[in-house]
């Protein structure tokens, strides 16, 4: 997957940024630039804070130190993990995606310009004929697609994913993965978090490798390396090539036998 | 066999007609603002600050200050702190409200025993007095309801984006902090509003049976406000004139008439799976 795109301005930008919740410290010393038309993945171990990095770059945790320059008057939407909704909420596929525009003074209803706006947004999507259906009744990338719409409905030029593909078939990760790089090749930066480096972080045009520290940043060929991965996620890993494709295994310190031993 | 003239009797009487316009928009408001309150799993909130309020008066009676008053500024208070103490601590807004209120309540009870009950109306607000309302309760439960149609009315998206994604709404710009106070204030209105005709023991039911039957008949939000405001105001009205007909308290014929909402709903919801369920199978 190539990145769009000839973007030179910075969007947002992170320099020297500690997080702690309590005495743990979350994030030391992250430095990251979100350039213009990018599509990043940050990759790390659970409890990395990768999510935690999310809501810096969105500005909505206090820092400890650092700093985070966003450029004046830029919009930005978030898309949450899936897991995190609560799917007996009621609430229909047009209702979740216009109380996105919340701020200032709006009225209740969806008004005819907006629904049109939103008629838009979910045919962009593929979600046509399914603004009155509860979210509930969708499939898993239907889902996915109705919370990025809600941000597209923001007029987001930055969006950020927190885990995009969790808990989706393959198939369906695909769909998502290749609906950000046509969202991206449209202009539109993206930010995702992810634990899947072979079916994701490996297709993406750049890489933060993230355990409470940035280990290391950059294309796939120069990130997915056995130094950066290991000082990444504690643990070996090897890269093999399959298919002019990188792909990432673990290297584990036990091998079990036929006889059910384990070896060193 | 009743006639209508005797349906009609009751409205001769100006506490009457007091007790039912209080009564009708009670149930509309608190059928709309119980949707806000059942959506984040704070249906024990109602029951709490009910009662939170009990220590709210019974402190204002001690320093001798308007009771009214110092029981709604109690109760503002109380539910500023629940919804404080959630952001702020790992504790579930169910145990929040569990320390907060009944410690009140308790604080209440144990200045009652001190030194007695500040007014005549101790017993009424606990348990409602549909005699004890009056014109003055009227503008209060005109003046709250306009204050939540305005509010509900302006902050709509902002209050259905906080209820159902606080997360997501807080880092796209939404006020979420100034939102749930706003709601609490509302919430603590509402309550002290309506204690006269309910008591303090029913009013969690008047916030909480009409949104759930709400919810049971619509997937749309929009409409669940719609309809939890329609059942809490027809609940209202007829829980109102069942009292004087029945010669039985007016809360608890409130209650119960929501409650045959609930369960015509649950019924009538059943069938009408089955039926799908047997179409689907058919197909």
């Amino acid at each position: 997957m190539s990145s769009k795109r000839g973007a030179t301005s910075t969007a947002i930008a992170a320099k020297n940024v500690t997080v702690s919740y309590g005495a743990e410290p979350v994030l030391i010393d992250v430095d990251l630039d979100i350039t213009d038309g990018e599509l990043i993945g940050i990759v790390g171990p659970s409890g990395s804070g990768k999510s935690t990095l999310l809501k810096v770059l969105l500005g909505s945790v206090p820092l400890k130190s650092g700093s985070v320059d966003r450029r004046s008057g830029i919009a930005v939407g978030l898309v949450p993990q899936v897991e995190h909704i609560d799917w007996s909420f009621p609430v229909t596929v047009a209702e979740c995606v216009g109380m996105a525009r919340a701020r200032g003074v709006r009225t209740p209803w969806i008004t005819k310009g907006e629904r049109a706006e939103i008629g838009s947004v979910l045919d962009r999507l593929g979600l046509n004929g399914l603004a009155n259906r509860h979210i509930r009744d969708l499939s898993g990338g239907q889902q996915q697609r109705v919370f990025l719409a809600r941000a597209l409905f923001t007029k987001a030029e930055v969006i950020f994913l927190d885990e995009p593909t969790s808990g989706l078939d393959v198939k369906t990760r695909h769909e998502v993965l290749h609906l950000l790089d046509d969202l991206n090749r449209q202009g539109l930066t993206i930010v995702l978090t992810t634990h899947d480096l072979n079916g994701i972080a490996a297709h993406l045009p750049k890489i933060v490798c993230l355990n409470t520290r940035v280990i290391g940043a950059g294309a796939p060929e120069d990130v997915l390396v056995p130094d950066v991965l290991e000082r990444t996620y504690g643990s070996p890993m090897h890269i093999l090539e399959h298919g002019g494709m990188r792909v990432v295994v673990d290297s584990p310190l036990f091998l079990i036998d036929d006889t059910g031993r384990a070896s060193a | 066999m009743m006639l209508a003239a005797d349906l009609f009797k009751p409205f001769e009487f100006e506490f009457f007609r007091n007790g039912v316009i209080v009564a009708t928009l009670a149930g509309a408001l608190c059928g709309v603002v119980g949707c806000y309150v059942v959506l984040r799993n704070m249906s024990y909130i109602g029951h709490g600050l009910s009662h939170a309020i009990f220590g709210g008066y019974a402190v204002a009676g001690l320093i001798g200050i308007n009771l009214f008053l110092g029981a709604g500024a109690w109760g503002v208070i109380t539910a500023l702190a629940i919804g404080g103490i959630v952001r702020r601590r790992p504790i579930g807004s169910d145990a929040a409200i569990g320390v907060v209120t009944t410690a009140s309540f308790a604080l209440g009870l144990a200045l009652v025993q001190l030194y007695g009950s500040p007014g005549q109306n101790a017993d009424a607000l606990l348990f409602g007095n549909v005699l004890g309302v009056t014109f003055a309760d009227v503008w209060l439960i005109v003046a709250v309801s306009i204050g939540a149609a305005l509010f509900i009315g302006f902050g709509y998206r902002q209050l259905l984006f906080t209820t159902f994604d606080m997360e997501v709404a807080k880092a796209t710009g939404v006020r979420t902090g100034l939102v749930d106070g706003l709601l609490m204030v509302l919430l603590s209105a509402t309550v002290l509003a309506t204690m006269n005709v309910m008591g303090v023991t029913l009013i969690a039911a008047n916030l909480v049976v009409p949104a759930v039957v709400a919810r049971m008949l619509t997937d749309s939000f929009g409409r669940m406000l719609g309809y939890a405001g329609v059942i809490g105001a027809v609940s209202g009205f007829v829980g109102m004139n069942a009292s004087y007909h029945l010669d039985v308290a007016s809360g608890p014929t409130i209650v119960l008439t929501a409650a045959a909402f609930f369960i015509v709903a649950f019924v009538a919801g059943g069938s009408l799976r089955r039926r799908a369920a047997t179409v689907g199978h058919a197909h």
